[in-house]
């Protein structure tokens, strides 16, 4: 009870401090600058500023030369490239199994999603059946990465608008799910597990009741607390909602995917409209935003955990015993022990791992859900064991372009909740 | 399709063609459908109205550009082939365009119907050298600022022609010619049993007309003289007279001819049977 009056004398005073204004300085404050330009000292002209590209909210190598009226953003040229490898060039020379630890390395926050969208393409051109197993595998996987991929992004996002907490909440789960994929890989980061024909070795029974205990307590309770703290929050709010809003017809245009489009609106998502592996026999809802500001994005995501867990779970409670990769001798190279005793097995063995498999001459555009958006491989095959061509399509190609027409007329504090919001990981974007 | 591939509306191809057909009308050059994709191939002037008839046209409705893709075949008449992913969010299904394109002919630009397009093309440019007429942004995007050429042609060396390094001397980042330590190594798969259509690599002398021998090698006398003319004053000592006369050369003394001395034939090799023709071992 006492602190109202407190409160109620302190905004008189800012009050009757906004009141004793200098005339002289509220002239100065009023003048337009466009009208009489020589009236006061406010008279600011445009000005660039380069932002980047080694800047902490910059998610990468990402370099923006803004240009500024006062504040106000007028115009953003996003300058990308600085992480080009060649990687497209790359694959060309190399044999189809050699190329797949490129695709780790493109987006090196989600990357098994990208071995998936590769291996995919290639299986489409074989025509390989996979066996049951290895799809929900890759289903299971992938969606651990999603979980993993959004962690990084929600709390570095949440970070780039001024909270601390959560983002370290979050990556205490992004540490355990790299543990699961060391566990399971056998690499923290660059799996190289996806193989055209299903996976590369099995997962022990232990590593899944691992998977599920934590999908049980320690995520939802870790998730959840961190949301808890920025979902609702005041000041996430200000700096979110209304800012950098799409409409459905721009987010189109503009080739838009993943939540990017979800949070305009429109319910559009390859698991489910395009499923491939066995997301046809998954239940998730598919989470859509109202405004298209960067707000919805964040929420959109939010969701999106929480379908992933339930589309683990249910992995994890359908998944058959059997094989876990394609038993076609031609494209999946033996196991190793298998090797040691038969000789038909060391002549696969020998010449999968040197000359590789011939991929039958075609074109294919193969595109999954990645936790980006829509990832694509766009594969040109000549018949030989090497790619003619890899075309491969960032999500934040599309994304980061619409950053200049986003962030027109936001304040320059706005730009890294929009970068945030987007999601922009500079090894798939560059390449 | 066995393949576990993302299922589209696949089944619409054989529709989605005709409907292509009736909506672009002459600027189509060839509408086929290859590993269960529909490939539409249109004339570079018919490029634009061909994609906004597919994208306004009822029935076909390809709202969003997803990707452009450039290829380049060294050896077609057309080098470079640009290939546009559409896909059609209400009939959930994708098509890909393409269209041929030299160095010298531009590529009607498609920025105006797809914005997101601008940067794509400035991709293919940078990449393929292709232009984009209409494109008001066709700066290079990937490579460095100031490169030169286009990495992505086929004519153009994977190590590229530069490479970088920051210079103590001069305080900066120079270029400097590509030095490899070890060659640029390449294997060929393609297996000479199934015949090739090149040259295999050293094979390159199978197919020349054959060179003329290695030369005999010298004898031992020879050796012998040309060592005795090189060190005349050095005597060699005088050989003893039993074996002073070495090669015999004339039939008199290898006593070819001439009747066997000794008469008895020889006891045969208790370990050799002969044979009953006669055969030629024996």
């Amino acid at each position: 009870m006492t602190d109202t009056p407190v409160t109620d004398s302190y905004v008189e005073k800012e009050q009757a401090v906004d009141r004793e204004v200098d005339p002289a300085i509220e002239k100065i404050l009023h003048a337009t600058d466009a009208a009489h330009p020589t009236e006061g000292d406010v008279a600011i002209q445009n000005y660039t500023i380069n932002f980047g590209p080694q800047h902490p909210a910059a998610h990468g190598v990402l370099r923006l030369v803004m240009e500024l009226n006062g504040e106000i953003v007028e115009r953003i040229d996003p300058h990308v490239g600085l992480l080009h490898r060649g990687t497209e060039k790359l694959i060309e020379y190399k044999t189809y199994a050699q190329a797949i630890p490129y695709f780790d390395r493109l987006d090196y926050c989600s990357p098994a999603c990208m071995e998936h969208t590769f291996v995919l393409a290639i299986e489409k051109l074989l025509d390989l059946e996979v066996p049951i197993r290895a799809q929900y595998l890759r289903v299971f996987f992938a969606e651990l990465t999603r979980i993993s991929n959004h962690m990084l992004n929600l709390g570095s996002h949440v970070m780039d608008v001024g909270a601390m907490t959560p983002n370290l909440w979050m990556f205490e789960i992004r540490e355990d799910c790299y543990g699961f994929l060391e566990r399971a890989t056998g690499a923290r980061m660059h799996h190289n597990y996806f193989r055209p024909g299903g996976v590369h070795q099995d997962v022990p029974l232990k590593l899944l009741t691992d998977i599920a205990d934590w999908l049980d307590t320690r995520l939802p309770r870790l998730f959840e607390d961190a949301i808890s703290l920025v979902a609702d929050n005041r000041i996430f709010k200000q700096r979110n909602v209304d800012i950098a809003t799409v409409s459905r017809e721009d987010a189109i245009k503009w080739g838009f995917s993943g939540p990017m489009i979800r949070a305009a609106g429109i319910p559009w998502d390859l698991r489910k409209s395009q499923p491939y592996d066995v997301y046809a026999k998954m239940d998730f809802d598919v989470p859509v935003g109202t405004r298209g500001d960067c707000y919805d994005r964040f929420m959109v995501r939010v969701e999106e955990v929480r379908q992933s867990a339930r589309i683990m779970k249910q992995c994890l409670a359908e998944m058959p015993e059997g094989p876990i990769a394609s038993l076609d001798r031609k494209v999946v190279p033996p196991k190793r022990a298998e090797m040691k005793r038969s000789m038909e097995a060391l002549i696969h063995h020998f010449k999968l791992y040197t000359e590789g498999y011939h991929v039958p001459a075609g074109e294919v555009y193969v595109a999954t859900e990645s936790p980006k958006g829509e990832f694509g491989v766009y594969l040109v095959s000549d018949g030989s064991n090497k790619p003619y061509r890899c075309k491969i399509r960032p999500t934040a190609f599309s994304h980061l372009q619409a950053m200049d027409f986003m962030s027109r007329g936001h304040m320059l504090a706005d730009t890294t909740a929009i970068l945030g919001a987007m999601d922009i990981v500079f090894g798939e974007c560059d390449r | 399709m066995r393949a576990p591939a993302p299922a589209w509306a696949a089944q619409l191809n054989d529709a989605t063609i005709d409907a292509a057909r009736a909506a672009i009308g002459g600027a189509l050059l060839d509408a086929v459908e290859i590993a269960g994709e529909v490939q539409l191939h249109v004339t570079r002037d018919g490029l634009v109205a061909a994609l906004i008839a597919l994208r306004d046209t009822p029935g076909l409705e390809y709202q969003q550009l997803m990707e452009i893709a450039g290829v380049d075949y060294p050896d077609r008449a057309e080098r470079f082939e640009i290939v546009y992913c559409l896909l059609s969010l209400t009939r959930n299904h994708r098509l890909h365009v393409h269209v041929g394109a030299t160095e010298d002919t531009p590529v009607p630009s498609v920025t105006d119907i797809w914005p997101v397009a601008g940067w794509l093309e400035r991709e293919v440019y940078d990449m393929y050298g292709v232009l984009f007429s209409g494109n008001r942004d066709l700066r290079r995007i990937l490579t460095d600022y100031g490169f030169r050429g286009h990495p992505f042609r086929k004519d153009f060396p994977l190590t590229g022609f530069v490479e970088l390094r920051y210079s103590e001397e001069q305080k900066r980042v120079v270029y400097e010619p590509v030095k490899l330590a070890q060659d640029f190594r390449t294997f060929d798969f393609e297996s000479p049993w199934e015949g090739a259509q090149y040259v295999l690599p050293g094979d390159e002398k199978a197919k020349l007309p054959e060179a003329k021998g290695a030369p005999t090698p010298a004898t031992a006398t020879e050796v012998q003289k040309a060592g005795a003319a090189q060190t005349p004053k050095q005597d060699a000592p005088a050989p003893s007279q039993p074996y002073a006369k070495k090669d015999t050369t004339s039939t008199a003394e290898t006593g070819a001819g001439r009747a066997e001395t000794d008469a008895v034939p020889k006891p045969a090799d208790p370990d050799v049977v002969p044979s009953k023709g006669g055969g030629q071992n024996q």
